[in-house]
């Protein structure tokens, strides 16, 4: 059985005009010690998808599907018996960067009341917990008692993931963790990160808009388009022999410097679907350059096409 | 640092900065850093823009890259040196010929999102600076001109979204309305901060093709900043390479790109995300952030954090040398 199972998840926002189906029909797997990335560019549901996962949405705003963590169901389960595995199976790190940290309160004060928010651990020994962690991600634990502004960017990413680690949960979320890094911290953020995904036994979503920060931390690599799955595959296939035009479309508007001949980009015309009133039949026909009749007028089913290759698209055989 | 033996003819030369530094006084509440009051945010730089190319400034956040775009547009007044203009020297004009100058230099800001007034509609905020320039008298030749800009930067010209506010647009789009209204006086040179580091990818390739287009056909100059090595690969002429206040190489794209000099660019270079997965990637850049200097040391600024530091690194002024035909570099040991 697999540790995570999300089945035909439907998380529609209600707003004044009406519901923004978010997130449409999204399933798939994870199991122990596995790493899947979300890509998809803004608006495409992967946030929503994570946040869906981890019940930070309002309830009623997950409107269909099923969640099964660890072999319970979590959709159902009431908030007060939710909060027990929140964190402690199932973790955030979100980007430090954006205001994830709370800015009058030192990190050690936070990570601690992370730990003790869900465990009956004594302040002192949360405390010595928050230090060994802080240690494990490579930050001096006499730092312990600073507030974020006196740490540098890298460092607090460092305390955030000492945080979303703490508990030992089995799943870590990483939510666009070294966007808005300078560069050379984003390399240290990630090598670190695959340093603690292989030593800890962690499964591991991660979520980013930049594709290839996915291909350095997950095995498999699912892509969202306007709140669908379009693209599930193992990482090297779906960078060397990506199926989807929309795989295809993003990966072709990445700029390679290794290779002169990219200097020749491509962008993708037009713009997201209205996700209020999505259109007919595929989410990305309006904007596929190879699409046909039969691709506005019919959704594509997420075909298996390979014990673990899935695509969304008609075209593909 | 000085870059003026290059040997370039002085005529296709539209920008120069001649030894340019901007030193910022520290708040007194920030002095707890140390007993200096005083921070070098650009410290000595001299480069020259020549006509109807892309100069890219390329450097981690901290490094001096945006206070060197607000100087030259005049935002950030520079504690000394030269801003030159085709030979007049901005730094010394009063207001009014500043707000002449600009329509002669125009800016693109990073942030679509809060750089336009959500307030206002496309129409006003594309016209704006037409109507400040007092460009037209007559209201219908300026809306031609409105019109005939947002199809320029591939946007519907059409009532409908001259309506409309920022809100009701996508991040690419706003960051079209961006350009128009940088654009819709027809400048010739053109300081960009960081116009992609917001959009996602496909969205950052489309408005990376449109500057160049238009570049090519309103024969623009720009200037880039940029903190991401393939946006600057993708747009640049040439690039230099900025680290705490100073500029450590410059050369054309290629070179930089192909065959980097400083450690400083080959460390910016491997922190490159390969567009193949390599588990291997990276593995070299363990330590090290970007410093922060309040007080500056001694010799090469770069030392702390250099693979191949030497004992003469650590004495004396680094200038830009140049080592072969239009590649400069501020490093002893390479």
């Amino acid at each position: 059985m697999p540790l995570l199972e999300v089945h035909d998840l439907k998380t529609h926002y209600k707003t004044d005009s009406g519901r923004v189906k978010a997130a449409d029909g999204v399933s798939f797997t994870l199991d122990t010690g596995q790493s899947i990335g979300i890509a998809g560019e803004s608006g495409c549901g992967k946030t929503t998808v994570v946040m869906s996962l981890m019940r930070l949405v309002d309830h009623r705003d997950i409107v269909g599907g099923r969640i099964v963590l660890d072999g319970q169901s979590i959709l159902e389960m009431p908030e007060k018996e939710f909060r027990h595995l929140r964190w402690s199976k199932i973790s955030l790190v979100s980007q430090a960067a954006m205001g994830a940290l709370n800015p009058v309160f030192t990190i050690g004060w936070q990570i601690v009341e992370a730990i003790r928010e869900h465990t009956d651990l004594s302040k002192k020994d949360a405390y010595d917990l928050a230090r060994t962690m802080l240690e494990r991600v490579g930050v001096d634990p006499a730092r312990i008692n600073s507030y974020p502004h006196e740490l540098s960017g890298g460092m607090r990413q460092r305390a955030m993931i000492a945080m979303a680690l703490c508990l030992d949960p089995k799943i870590v979320i990483a939510d666009e963790m070294t966007t808005a890094l300078d560069v050379v911290t984003q390399v240290q953020i990630l090598k670190l990160f695959q340093h603690l995904q292989e030593t800890l036994d962690i499964s591991v979503i991660a979520i980013s808009h930049e594709i290839p920060i996915l291909g350095q931390i997950c095995e498999n690599i699912m892509v969202m388009y306007g709140g669908k799955i379009m693209e599930i595959g193992p990482t090297h296939l779906i960078f060397s022999e990506p199926l989807h035009p929309y795989t295809q479309a993003l990966l072709r508007s990445q700029i390679d410097i290794h290779k002169a001949e990219t200097k020749q980009l491509r962008g993708i015309r037009g713009r997201p679907p209205n996700l209020l009133n999505p259109p007919p039949g595929c989410r990305f026909a309006p904007r596929c350059r190879r699409a046909e009749e039969i691709c506005s007028q019919q959704e594509s089913p997420l075909i298996q096409l390979a014990p673990d290759r899935w695509a969304a698209c008609h075209l593909v055989k | 640092m000085n870059e003026n033996n290059n040997g370039n003819n002085n005529n296709d030369t539209i920008f120069e900065a001649v030894n340019v530094s901007k030193t910022f006084k520290l708040k007194k509440r920030s002095r707890g850093l140390g007993r200096h009051r005083f921070v070098k945010a650009v410290d000595d730089i001299s480069f020259k823009v020549k006509a109807g190319e892309t100069f890219g400034i390329v450097g981690e956040s901290g490094c001096g890259k945006t206070t060197t775009a607000r100087m030259i547009m005049q935002l950030e007044k520079v504690t000394s040196g030269q801003m030159l203009l085709r030979d007049i020297d901005m730094t010394k004009l009063g207001r009014k010929q500043i707000k002449n100058m600009r329509r002669r230099v125009q800016m693109i800001f990073q942030d679509p999102y809060t750089s336009l007034n959500s307030v206002k509609t496309i129409k006003y905020l594309v016209s704006e600076p037409l109507k400040i320039h007092k460009v037209y008298d007559n209201k219908n030749e300026m809306m031609d001109k409105v019109r005939q800009m947002l199809e320029e930067v591939g946007l519907p010209s059409s009532d409908d979204i001259l309506a409309k506010r920022p809100d009701a647009l996508s991040g690419g789009e706003r960051q079209r309305v961006g350009i128009a209204k940088a654009l819709v006086l027809d400048p010739e040179f053109v300081v960009a901060d960081e116009p992609v580091s917001m959009l996602d990818a496909s969205v950052r390739a489309g408005i990376i093709n449109l500057l160049l287009r238009l570049k090519e056909m309103k024969n623009l100059t720009y200037v880039f900043i940029t903190h991401e090595f393939d946006v600057a690969y993708a747009i640049c002429d040439r690039i230099a390479i900025m680290y705490a206040g100073s500029i450590v190489e410059l050369a054309s794209a290629d070179e930089i790109i192909h065959n980097p000099l400083h450690p400083y660019t080959k460390l910016l270079l491997e922190a490159v995300p390969p567009l193949i997965p390599d588990k291997n990637w990276g593995n070299s850049i363990l330590e090290g952030e970007v410093a922060y200097y309040i007080q500056v040391p001694e010799g090469c600024k770069f030392q702390q954090r250099c693979r191949e530091c030497k004992d003469e690194c650590k004495s004396g002024v680094k200038e830009l040398v140049e080592k072969s035909p239009g590649h400069f570099v501020a490093c002893d040991a390479c």
